[in-house]
């Protein structure tokens, strides 16, 4: 089996099967993470560049570490030290690094769209969407599946609620979107301010009550108010915020035995979730960043493939 | 697709009398050396791997090898090869390895694995068990131990079919590739 | 300099406004429709052509345009601008405010008439800015500008939001007898949208516009018409709200008008799905329902006429993230064939859209039509309404190449455009 689509930039390209798929071969590189030399030669000679037009530390760390295990060349380009601030575009610097023929290029970009722009231009590499505006992080929402598998054995019938600034998030989309490939049931909770006009597109069910809809939810995803993103404060203030939208110890005891807690990182303590839940027995948080780096290893290797067209010129 | 005339090369019981010997010259020499710690190259190894076991009465757990990461022509593949479990659930280092595979033919597979071994550990030693050695080596290489060996063309697939992963025991010779 | 001279024969003279729809020849001389009768058989030296089949109509009239220059020479030039607009039929064209510098003294409208009478193709009327520098703070010079030519104000591009300043300006626009031509975007309200607010951009995880942004204005601008009896035109009007807004102020005798661009009443906001940059404009592509009301707007005489929104812009201004690529598409060379489709599609009549890019505009302005009659100004555009061809930016006149209609099917193609009599554009 292989992937069908060459990128990988929404979590609408990749059906259940191909999911399933990815999580097999996820499988084989978390053994790869718990040896002691945590290192496989299959991506030799192969060079990945890692083109972050936004700051990030937690997926480009990730990103690297996976292609660093399986041997791949990996090149960080961030904003500073790109040519975007010397006035070249987005494709510009794309075609640039292309015509120094990288296999796979992981873009994160602030602007919704921009790595299908990429990709458009490409002949040859692949590219794999690391987080673009408020659209989509695919590689966050399939490390974010496999942590609810690995927790709950089966996503099929879950009930998961995602909360807080769903207009602004692309984790929000992206999980929504594989929640639902997969047969769960997804609610949006947050402010009605937080929750985009369109909403009924997406086929989730809103709720603006986090104590009413908590106790209905196997697993509880808590988005990081993004303050930097947002044009205006859609809510009075923080503390108003944290008072009805954060998750902490009384409101957790409204929950079901057995509910997981996850958040994409980095977490703002004391805002959306308190420290006591942040770090707390039902929290998934760090088994959610263990999953990342061996998801985004098995991306890297599936995607690693010539592809068959350009086979077909050599 | 063209019909693929095959030749039977073993039966079920002269696979099985094959396993049979190859059980007694392990337990001769493993008598020396001290127990082996059997892995097997999947797919096909890691059932020869278990029967041997079995006949040997070697407890101690089986090994499995999946050498597709280690593989020398993963840069100009379309498909990337399915990566199955690797998994050696003993330490490596100091181990007496008898890496365990079905077909013997280019070397390339036992360089992988000796690789892939590498990686886990610094085993003692390692040695080498193919069920049938078709000759064709591209690599200085060789089986320590070996059930049949017989000298094909390149032109011809030595295929080994178990009860485990395929429903019946023999080995054939297909014209053609595959 | 050789006197140029058409007859075209047996031809179908279809002039709406005049209610004229017959067939005959057509003599074009010395700048005027000389002649119009069956079995025309003039004197001198002539260029005959055959009109079978083919349909003679009063040259177009496109009140939304972007020439832009001054300021943006490498988007478009009122030259080739203009060349392009004759390729689309059009004989007369009013170009907006927001060039650099923007066009809102004296000196740059004749500066841009100046342009004009050295290379454009058809007729360029100015359209001056409602505020210095479309920045919203302080009127521009609004009787000078209607003096050195314009005709119309507007800050298109821009929205006014000081309601105070928009009545002043309103008022005082009535003292010089100009239209107020608006872009109606509420800028707070709209903030950091890059498409029309619904489904697909909450999919896309874009910023959305949403249509109250677009019907707030236009209501503003309509209580403000009937306070300062100024004649209100509102430029690409996209939302099924304004259509509505603009029908009951009708009603209610005010003096408003409407117009539609051609693709707001062909696309909708589905065309942004795969983040297609030439999808980009503002007003943004709605919603199918929006997109429906605006062709029943069309259709009933809500919305006066079509207006191209011509706006060029560079590849590097598109070739770009969505949210950072500039707002606009070229409008000129598909305007016809994509009203055409409406006719195709009988949601609209031949007469009412030929009207809505001939008489319509004029009245608008104000100026006087003399349409297809003898004596007239030979403004006029031969059109063959069947020819199916596929338009590529790439063979049009325009500078730059930013269109969502680039490989499509079109059906309806100007073969000739006359301007004073001169052949502007041969098809």
């Amino acid at each position: 089996m292989a992937l069908k689509t060459p990128h990988i930039l929404s979590m609408s390209d990749l059906s259940r099967e191909e999911i399933e798929f990815i999580f097999q071969t996820t499988d084989s590189f978390r053994e790869v993470g718990g040896r002691a030399i945590k290192k496989v030669p299959a991506l030799r000679g192969k060079t990945v560049i890692n083109l972050f037009f936004e700051n990030s530390t937690r997926t480009r760390t990730s990103f690297e570490i996976a292609g660093k295990r399986l041997s791949a060349d990996v090149i960080n380009i961030s904003k500073s030290s790109s040519s975007v601030t010397k006035g070249e575009t987005l494709l510009d610097t794309a075609k640039n690094l292309v015509a120094m023929s990288p296999d796979i290029l992981v873009v994160r970009h602030p602007s919704a769209g921009a790595p299908h722009a990429v990709a458009k231009i490409l002949q040859r590499a692949r590219v794999i969407n690391a987080g673009d505006g408020a659209h989509e992080h695919p590689t966050q929402a399939l490390l974010d599946l496999l942590t609810i598998r690995d927790h709950k054995k089966k996503i099929e019938g879950l009930h998961v609620g995602i909360v807080g600034d769903i207009a602004h998030s692309r984790v929000a989309r992206s999980n929504i979107r594989g929640l639902q490939t997969f047969g769960a049931k997804v609610t949006v909770v947050g402010p009605k301010s937080m929750i985009p006009a369109g909403i009924s597109a997406l086929g989730v069910d809103v709720s603006y009550d986090l104590a009413e809809v908590l106790p209905k939810l196997d697993v509880v995803m808590m988005l990081r108010i993004q303050t930097e993103r947002l044009d205006a404060m859609p809510f009075p203030s923080v503390r108003e915020y944290s008072r009805f939208y954060g998750l902490n110890p009384q409101l957790l005891k409204k929950a079901k035995p057995g509910i997981v807690i996850m958040h994409p990182g980095p977490v703002n303590r004391g805002v959306e979730i308190s420290p006591e839940v942040a770090d707390g027995p039902y929290s998934l948080i760090l088994d959610q960043v263990k999953n990342g780096v061996a998801v985004r290893m098995a991306l890297l290797y599936l995607l690693a493939g010539e592809l068959e067209s350009v086979k077909g010129e050599a | 697709m063209a019909q693929e005339t095959e030749k039977l090369l073993m039966d079920a019981a002269q696979l099985e009398a094959t396993l049979q010997r190859l059980a007694s010259q392990i337990a001769e020499r493993q008598g020396a050396e001290g127990p082996y710690h059997l892995v097997g190259i999947h797919t096909r190894g890691v059932p020869i791997a278990k029967r041997l076991a079995a006949l040997i009465k070697n407890s101690g757990p089986i090994g499995v090898l999946d050498i597709n990461l280690y593989r020398d022509d993963l840069s100009a593949v379309a498909d990337m090869p399915v990566v199955k479990e690797t998994s050696l659930p003993f330490s490596v280092d100091g181990a007496h390895v008898l890496l365990v595979d079905d077909v013997l033919y280019t070397g390339r597979t036992v360089r992988a694995a000796l690789d892939a071994l590498f990686d886990l550990g610094r085993p003692k030693k390692i040695e080498l068990l193919a069920l049938v050695d078709r000759g064709g080596r591209e690599i200085p290489l060789q089986a320590d131990f070996c059930g049949k060996r017989l000298s094909v063309s390149d032109r011809e697939v030595v295929k080994v079919r178990l009860l485990e992963t395929d429903g019946k025991d023999e080995v054939v010779v297909a014209q053609g590739a595959e | 300099m050789k006197r140029e001279a058409y007859l075209i024969k047996d031809v179908r003279i279809f002039d709406p406004a005049l209610k004229l729809d017959q067939t005959g020849d057509v003599l074009l001389r010395d700048g005027k429709i000389e002649a119009m009768a069956k079995g025309l058989k003039p004197e001198g030296d002539l260029e005959i052509l055959d009109g079978k089949g083919k349909v003679l109509v009063p040259g177009l009239v496109d009140l939304h345009t972007h020439l832009r220059e001054p300021g943006y020479e490498h988007k478009e030039t009122v030259e080739t601008g203009t060349r392009s607009a004759a390729a689309g039929g059009f004989t007369t064209i009013c170009c907006m405010a927001n060039t650099n510098p923007v066009n809102d003294n004296a000196a740059i409208t004749q500066y841009i008439l100046q342009k004009a009478r050295e290379g454009a193709s058809v007729r360029v009327l100015p359209i001056g800015a409602i505020s210095k520098g479309l920045q919203g703070k302080e009127l521009a010079e609004i009787g000078e500008l209607k003096q050195a030519g314009c005709v119309g104000i507007s800050d298109d591009g821009m929205t006014l939001m000081d309601s105070q300043l928009m009545r002043l300006a309103m008022d005082y626009a009535r003292g010089f007898d100009l239209p107020v031509l608006t872009h109606s975007v509420d800028a707070n309200l709209a903030k950091g949208g890059a498409m029309h607010e619904g489904e697909v951009s909450c999919r896309l995880g874009l910023k959305g516009m949403p249509a109250e942004a677009e019907d707030i204005i236009v209501a503003r601008d309509i209580y403000l018409s009937g306070l300062t009896d100024c004649h209100l035109h509102v430029a690409h009007v996209s939302t099924a709200g304004s259509v509505e807004l603009i029908r009951q102020a009708k009603r209610r005798g005010l003096k408003v008008s409407g117009e539609a661009a051609p693709h707001h009443f062909t696309l909708t906001d589905a065309a942004c799905e795969d983040y297609d940059t030439h999808a980009k404009m503002c007003p943004p592509l709605r919603g199918e329902e929006h997109r429906q009301a605006v062709i029943a707007g069309l259709a009933d005489g809500t919305l006066d006429c079509i207006a191209t929104d011509h706006a060029p812009h560079a590849t590097v201004d598109k070739e770009t993230e969505f949210d950072q690529a500039a707002f606009g598409i070229l409008g000129f060379e598909t305007a016809l064939p994509l009203s055409l489709r409406l006719v195709e599609q009988g949601a609209v009549s031949l007469e009412r859209v030929i009207q809505s890019l001939t008489s319509s505009p004029m009245a608008i302005l104000k100026r006087p039509y003399t349409g297809l009659q003898v004596g007239a100004v030979a403004d006029v555009a031969l059109l063959d309404l069947q020819h199916v061809w596929t338009y590529r930016a790439s063979e049009g006149f325009s500078k730059s190449r930013n269109s969502p209609f680039e490989g499509w099917e079109m059906k309806g193609r100007v073969l000739g455009t006359w301007v004073d009599g001169k052949r502007v554009h041969q098809g």
